[in-house]
């Protein structure tokens, strides 16, 4: 085995690793950390089935963000909306057979990779151009933008202007699913791109990323709006209570 | 009239591009020792308070689920950038509601987030925006989350909903903590644990003023209402700010629900133990100091065996009541379980108009053109009545019921996009004056278009701070003062009582909402 396939294959399961047990770590974080007072930003909805229609509103259509800002919706939605296809699409190299979706599916992704550039072209202009987004940018802002579009730019020449072997790549990343390790292909917009995934990887759990996990624990979108009919009192506040007087 | 220049209005709302430090102060006065330590906080600036603010942000982190995920999911999209009174009203870029909070995130980031722990053993914080917590930031803090009303409009626009007033009470609790206290809300919360009410009106003035309102009332209109005060056996006790009781326009508020009660024969109280809904608790973060206000009321309600609690026009109080006084001083078993606890006095007037209980004319009102204000706390942080919305409409049809002449501001100044008037959160204080007239500047130009457009006379708020606030500062703009009133002050007017009423024995059946 070359070196280089054991350096990807180390790398890819230590980044695999990372984000797992990173982002499972603030899962669980988040999870259990009480949030003590009712604050859903209002009006808000008063049932369970309804604080899951509103946030089903902001994790697929962004809806507060469109009411925000028009242009960062429609770049952000892009982008994010691109992703989902491009990796969904990427399945296709790590399983065998291909799901029959994952087939369906693949003509959209294969465009989507212009799409997302585009998103992410869109929001790097904003964050330059805007003086107010430019205020509040700090480099890893930049970064993390340069980042997504470096993977999207590598994936895209790969798919587009000098096809790798693909055959090889989805051998290599299959030998890494089954921990039987083929060699790794030596294409270096291939290398490329994958030692940028690994580092979006690595950084994920460690970085603004966390706002994928953070939207759905945010208690001015997920708490359901009753607090005059149940009594809502987080753990540590049960014992303020205990010293209450009446 | 001051030393800063009062914004222009123009048509609509310009956004400026950020300015750097043209609000930057020494903040509002500071607390003295004995406001400080009322609260159980340290008089003064404690000698190792850089262990203390940064051990204090972790354990809030710890607390508090919103403020954690809150401080680690912004992406500095600035979909909240122009979405502030006080960022249009002053271009201080600190005042953009991400570089607001990007005060306390970069701390936190640097002591409490992985990154920042290892990027600032490198020297290289500033990659992710983190900074050391010094005595500049220290100043910083103190006065930019003195220029945040906690008003959550920029909560509605943001995809995670981070909410600024979170933040900006988690930052006053940390400067609580370290003995750096706002001289306004504590010596008002000290007032209150001592004197019971946020002007510190004891109880034999309390009683005085509603007397002299009651002789007040039967000399205007010939009957004789009532405004009860401590009143055991009571079936109602009503909860409203002490502002309610002497300060213009709100007394005329008071009036207003007196005569409601008086004609719908309803049986009521104000307490003197509990003669403030507003809690300044909130504004400054602490669950403690909320909780142990909130108290006052649960007392008062057992001690007079009342069977209902209804809270006065108050945006913030209504807040605290309505999302939070079930879980700080509830459970309320002991009240009577067909009515919401507690109710808006908004609520209780609206049902009673439903029923065909009130006798109203609306054209008493022929000589206003009313506007409405959505007050912040209620439209973004409660609801009334049953349905999501209600804290809209409710109001709406109330002064529909009551005059004739009614417009709505322009889209995206009203309802949940409300602007705030500029004075709430803690910073209804004459050292604040700068930051309550230029904060004010996008609410007076919504007001300035319906005055040019539909000939509006008058706008009518339901929260003290807002009807304080907007008293003072309207005149800036080119009103005057009288232009702001209460609602109960419009039904009030167009109640209709006859000459030779009498005494209503039986309670009037009252739908249980």
């Amino acid at each position: 085995m070359s070196f280089l396939t054991i350096l990807f294959a180390a790398l890819f399961y230590f980044a695999t690793a990372v984000i797992l047990f990173g982002v499972g770590f603030k899962i669980w974080q988040y999870a259990t950390t009480p949030a003590p007072l009712k604050i859903p930003t209002m009006p808000a909805p008063v049932t369970k089935p309804g604080v899951v229609i509103r946030m089903a509103e902001e994790v697929v259509l962004f809806k507060s963000l469109f009411r925000g800002n028009k242009w960062t919706w429609i770049f952000g939605w892009m982008f994010h909306f691109a992703l989902l296809l491009v990796t969904l699409r990427h399945l296709r190299y790590f399983q065998e057979p291909v799901w029959w979706w994952v087939n369906v599916i693949q003509p959209f992704g294969k465009y989507a990779g212009y799409a997302m550039v585009i998103g992410l072209l869109g929001l790097l202009a904003r964050r330059i151009f805007v003086a107010r987004v430019k205020y509040i940018s700090a480099p890893s802002d930049y970064l993390m933008l340069v980042l997504i579009l470096a993977i999207g730019l590598t994936g895209l020449a790969m798919k587009f202007i000098t096809h790798t072997d693909i055959i090889a790549v989805k051998e290599f990343m299959l030998g890494l699913m089954y921990f039987d390790i083929q060699p790794m292909p030596t294409d270096i917009l291939f290398i490329a791109h994958l030692s940028l995934v690994i580092s979006l990887m690595l950084v994920f759990p460690f970085s603004k990323l966390l706002h994928a996990p953070g939207v759905f624990f945010s208690p001015t979108r997920n708490q359901v709006d009753n607090p005059r009919e149940q009594r809502h009192v987080a753990d540590w506040a049960v014992e303020l209570d205990a010293t209450r007087k009446s | 009239m001051a030393d800063f220049e009062t914004p222009e209005l123009k048509d609509y709302v310009e956004v400026p591009l950020p300015q750097i430090g043209v609000m930057k102060s020494d903040g509002p006065f500071i607390a003295k020792p004995d406001h400080q330590e009322a609260l159980g906080f340290p008089g003064e600036l404690v000698d190792d308070w850089e262990n203390v603010a940064v051990n204090k942000l972790g354990d809030l982190a710890n607390r508090y689920r919103g403020l954690r995920v809150f401080l680690d999911s912004c992406v500095k999209c600035g979909a909240c950038t122009d979405k502030c009174h006080y960022y249009l009203g002053t271009t201080d870029a600190n005042n953009m509601p991400v570089a607001r909070q990007d005060l306390l995130r970069s701390v936190y980031r640097y002591y409490h987030t992985p990154a920042g722990k290892v990027l600032s053993k490198l020297g290289m914080e500033k990659l992710i925006g983190a900074r050391k917590l010094t005595e500049d930031v220290i100043n910083e803090w103190y006065n930019y989350f003195h220029q945040c009303s906690q008003c959550r409009r920029c909560s509605v626009f943001c995809p995670y909903g981070i909410d600024t007033a979170e933040i900006s009470m988690a930052a006053r609790e940390v400067l609580d903590q370290i003995g750096v206290g706002q001289k306004y809300c504590n010596e008002i919360i000290g007032k209150v644990y001592k004197i019971g009410n946020n002007l510190g009106l004891p109880e034999p003035a309390l009683a005085d003023t509603l007397e002299g309102l009651e002789e007040e009332i039967e000399e205007d209109i010939g009957i004789a209402v009532k405004l009860p005060l401590n009143k055991k056996g009571a079936d109602i006790l009503l909860v409203t700010p002490s502002a309610d009781f002497f300060a213009e326009p709100h007394v005329d508020g008071l009036i207003g629900y007196a005569k409601v009660f008086h004609q719908a024969g309803l049986n009521w109280t104000l307490s003197s133990h509990a003669s403030e809904a507003g809690n300044f608790g909130m504004f400054i973060g602490s669950y403690e100091n909320m909780q142990r206000v909130t108290m006052r009321i649960r007392e008062a309600a057992l001690e007079l065996g009342v069977k209902r609690i209804v809270f006065g026009e108050c945006g913030h109080a209504w807040r605290v009541a309505y999302s939070f006084l079930n879980t700080l001083a509830g459970p309320f078993d002991f009240l009577d379980p067909n009515y919401p606890v507690p109710q808006h006095i908004l609520e209780v007037t609206h049902d009673l108009i439903q029923r065909g209980k009130l006798n109203l004319d609306p054209s008493e009102n022929d000589h206003m053109t009313l506007t409405f204000h959505d007050s912040c706390n209620v439209a973004r942080a409660t609801r009334m009545g049953p349905k999501p919305g209600g804290q809209f409409t409710i109001p709406r049809e109330v002064i529909k019921a009551v005059c004739n002449n009614y417009y709505d501001m322009p889209a995206g100044t009203t309802e949940d996009a409300t602007y705030c008037c500029g004075g709430g959160g803690g910073l209804l204080t004459d050292d604040l004056m700068e930051i309550r007239v230029k904060g004010a500047m996008p609410r007076m130009q919504a007001l300035k278009t319906v005055v040019e457009e539909n000939g509006v006379t008058h706008m009518a708020a339901i929260c003290a701070i807002c009807k304080s606030q907007f008293s003072k500062v309207i005149p800036y703009y080119g009103f005057t003062m009288d232009q702001i009133i209460s609602v109960h002050q419009l039904v009030g007017d167009a109640l209709v009582f006859e000459p030779e009423e009498t005494e209503k024995s039986e309670e009037p059946e009252e739908s249980k909402d």
